[in-house]
């Protein structure tokens, strides 16, 4: 009878032109109503603010939610309805679910968001045929794997056109993939624009909160939540390693490619060089934070968001902490005849991550930006409810 | 031999454990619960009302110690001892430094609750997150902590604390604070408490319990038993209107609903029984549970229509809707006649001037009984919404006499190793009524003067113990 109940609501929803959700939407649904007759996380993050804008949660809302809560996990140990309490309120678990859905959900083609299904066989395949077709290429050009030293010349294994067209490529698509995905979730909770002058103040906060990673925070500075209830600023701090050190290794090839093109300065650089000491400063650090995100995710409290996920997030930080590692020897040894396979192996990897940039967990600091970004504005903008209680 | 035994795992039992433990006693704290229900009420608190002269970190304004206890002897009805009332007063003004480093987080009023942004600072993440804090800092600490740890009898020898007893198992300390809630999840208790109506109904057969399952009471009634001094009226309790699908324990906060002053209230016979718009409803919100009690089958039923939407709280379950009175009423359950009778007569008896839920307004209703004094609009607007209340206990009043020491009495003689903080002795200042954040107060000044005592008790025996072995 439930059952019946259920289809004849939907049909009638659809009727209505309101869209039904899925189960997970659902749950997301049924604990935010628990959670904003209660509010007594509001200060933790900007989700429960957020939320109290709101009476009802329609799908847009709760895709929206989702991907602004940073499955920080204050909340749910501060939570007088976790489990074992009937109300079994999970909110970290019940957002990270839809969240994941959201990745795949909007991802383009729409085809390839299967691959969020199984994200940790996907990475491994992107990688081994990185792999397999960097080292192939490079035996097809030398005869050989290991060479004669070449004094860190890479181009004399992979001439910098052929390198630049096939990253230029690859990487070209997988940041269209990426901003058509964020520009239809966009799309679907955009909020109305306030004044511009609003919506720059409300793009500097947005970019603020995901430069210092504002709700890792806790709320209060001592951090967020990993183990247990006790708070840890590790969190933020291997987040900003990684972060901060993938982009400085992003500079360093940026910096090379201007040398190339602009001042027609060749490979290889001096080790005093910019794109050296970049591309070194930035793999140290993302060889830090990688390392210490996959250990706090091995204590992470099991209660924390969405178990499934935990191959995507785990494969992500090795195939980051993989390419540092592998830039890092390649730099170390360009000068011996290693350097080919080196090269080749570096490059494979480099290239699994361009592949999967928008069907991996790397998609999340744009949907999660693109939500601080809606919350910023959305702030700024008067509030219609004036409610008051006991 | 421990120093100090603390029974109980709510925030008075936790406030005494730190300070016995901060002033060098070893304790040992024992709680009823399993760990994943520990803290006995406090887990659904939300705040701790604060006396300042100046505005302070979250507090703004001021609030005196004056308006304080005037505030509490409004709510009281002067069944409050006015020394130690000024003492939990005074105590609220600079226990939050000493909260903060136990890790407690304080933040500006939630939404929803700016009318307290003055008197009440809030905790961040709640009850439930000071109580992680504080147990983290007692583990820390070196205070040893046992869940599912019932005590169920003590020793006393002519007023001193000698042992606890859980099942078989005897433990003996030096002192001892008792902080181990009240009685309100104790039904056999409630119900003789409450005792049977003109009707022949046992109304406390119908209450839900707000908080936890683990306040049975045990001690209390072993206490009064045992000849402590007991304050207070086993008939009082706090007793708020919550939604009656609210879980039997535990419901908390979210389960009020807050329309009742933007509509009318019925009993199961379609009747209206009290004024809805006597006063705020921040103000009136906890007579309800009682009046609702006092209603046959001890159940409300709470009616707005759709212009009431937006103005209240969101309620945690949806109410009833309906496009139409009558259906509404078979929604509910009740005479649809009776029902659409009681909305017309009260919306042909609305004088609708400016309504404006912040303030006092002008709208009432003439010529009707019980009267809707502000307020008052008809229901009108479709769809109509309804939701059923029943009476929701959130603590009791029944507790053991106190000096300043927080100590014991029997027969007027305060025990010189026991002591009593918290719900266990809050009828001492809240003989009755209640206003937000003085439960909090109240149990975080006694327990920490326990806890300090109780620790005074100890190490005091162990110089005493010293000088026999010399």
């Amino acid at each position: 009878m439930p059952r019946l109940e259920a289809l004849t609501r939907e049909a009638s929803e659809l009727a209505l032109g309101i869209i039904p959700l899925n189960a997970d939407e659902a749950e997301v649904g049924r604990v935010l109503q628990i959670c904003n007759a209660c509010r007594y996380c509001e200060g933790f993050c900007a989700v429960f603010p957020a939320m109290t804008r709101r009476l009802e949660f329609g799908k847009a809302d709760i895709h929206y939610l989702s991907n602004l809560c940073h499955n920080c996990g204050s909340c749910l140990h501060a939570c007088q309805y976790a489990p074992p309490h009937e109300f079994a309120v999970n909110v970290p678990k019940a957002m990270a679910t839809v969240r994941g859905k959201t990745y795949a959900d909007y991802a383009w083609p729409a085809a390839m968001g299967a691959l969020y299904k199984r994200n940790g066989l996907t990475l491994s395949l992107a990688t081994a045929a990185g792999l397999a077709l960097f080292l192939l290429l490079a035996v097809m050009r030398q005869g050989s794997l290991i060479h004669a030293p070449l004094a860190g010349d890479f181009y004399a294994v992979f001439p910098h056109n052929l390198m630049a067209t096939m990253f230029g490529i690859v990487f070209g698509f997988s940041m269209l993939a990426l901003m058509i995905g964020v520009a239809r979730f966009w799309r679907d909770v955009t909020p109305g624009m306030a004044s511009s002058d609003a919506s720059l103040s409300a793009a500097v906060e947005a970019t603020d909160n995901v430069l210092r990673l504002k709700y890792l925070g806790g709320g209060h500075g001592e951090g967020c939540n990993n183990a247990d209830d006790a708070f840890t600023l590790w969190r933020k701090r291997f987040h900003h390693f990684t972060f901060y050190g993938f982009m400085l290794c992003f500079a360093s090839t940026s910096v090379a490619t201007l040398y190339h093109y602009l001042l027609k300065l060749d490979a290889p650089y001096a080790l005093t060089s910019l794109p050296v000491l970049l591309g070194i400063t930035g793999g140290i650090g993302l060889l830090i934070g990688p390392a210490g995100l996959l250990w706090l995710n091995l204590q992470r409290h099991p209660a924390h968001g969405d178990a499934r996920q935990k191959p995507m997030d785990r494969g992500f930080i090795a195939l980051l902490f993989l390419i540092s590692l592998t830039g890092l020897a390649l730099m170390w040894w360009r000068d011996s005849g290693f350097m080919a396979l080196l090269l080749a192996v570096h490059l494979g990897v480099v290239l699994a991550l361009f592949l999967t940039l928008p069907y991996g967990k790397f998609a999340h600091g744009f949907y999660r930006g693109a939500a601080l970004l809606k919350f910023a504005i959305e702030k700024r903008m008067p509030d219609r409810l004036r409610l008051e209680s006991e | 031999m421990i120093d100090v035994l603390v029974i109980g795992g709510g925030n008075a039992a936790l406030c005494a454990a730190l300070m016995a433990r901060e002033a060098g006693a070893s304790v040992l704290l024992l709680e009823a619960a399993p760990r994943e229900w520990r803290g006995g009420n406090s887990p659904h608190t939300r705040n701790l009302r604060c006396m300042h002269d100046v505005p302070q970190d979250v507090l703004i304004e001021a609030y005196p110690e004056e308006e304080y206890w005037q505030d509490l002897l409004k709510v009281t009805g002067g069944l409050t001892n006015e020394k130690l009332a000024r003492m939990a007063i005074r105590a609220s003004a600079t226990c939050r430094d000493w909260m903060r480093q136990h890790g407690v987080h304080f933040q500006p009023p939630l939404s929803g609750a700016l009318h307290v942004a003055r008197t009440n600072a809030f905790f961040m993440g709640g009850g439930k997150a000071l109580m992680n804090a504080y147990y983290r800092s007692a583990e820390k600490l070196g205070v040893q902590v046992r869940y599912n740890a019932p005590v169920d009898a003590i020793e006393l020898d002519d007023g001193r604390f000698k042992a606890v007893r859980i099942g078989a198992e005897r433990i003996e300390a030096k002192a001892c604070v008792l902080a181990a809630g009240g009685f309100e999840s104790n039904r056999e208790w409630l119900r003789e408490a409450w005792g049977m109506n003109e009707s022949g109904e046992w109304p406390a057969d119908n209450f839900l319990i707000r908080g936890t399952r683990f306040n049975m009471g045990v001690l209390l009634k072993f206490m009064i038993e045992a000849g402590a001094d007991p304050v207070g009226d086993p008939g009082q309790s706090h007793c708020v209107a919550i939604d009656a699908r609210a879980p039997l324990y535990d419901g908390g906060i979210c389960t009020r609903v807050d329309c009742v002053s933007l509509g009318i209230m019925l009993n199961r016979n379609a009747e209206r029984f009290y004024d809805e718009g006597e006063d705020f409803w921040p103000k009136r919100y906890a007579i309800w549970g009682r009046l609702v009690a006092g209603q046959p089958g001890q159940i409300g039923y709470s009616i707005i229509d759709a212009k009431a939407v937006g103005r209240f709280m969101p309620p945690v379950f949806p109410g009833a809707k309906a496009d139409t009175l009558p259906e509404l009423a078979r929604l509910l359950g009740l005479n649809e006649d009776a029902f659409v009778n009681t909305v017309e007569a009260f919306n042909a008896a609305c004088r609708v001037g400016t309504f404006d839920h912040t303030a006092l307004d002008d709208c009432h209703t003439d010529g009707l009984t019980p009267a809707k004094t502000h307020w008052a609009l008809p229901l009108d607007t479709p769809p109509y919404y309804g939701y059923t209340l029943r009476p929701g206990i959130t603590f009791t009043y029944l507790g053991l006499k106190v000096n300043e020491q927080a100590a014991v009495h029997f027969g007027g003689v305060p025990s010189a190793n026991l002591f009593v903080a918290g719900e266990m002795m809050a009828g001492n200042v809240l003989g009755k009524g209640y206003t937000a954040g003085v439960g909090m107060a109240i149990g975080t000044a006694f327990g920490r003067i326990a806890g300090t005592q109780a620790a005074a008790a100890a190490t005091g025996m162990k110089k005493e113990n010293a000088h026999a072995a010399a």
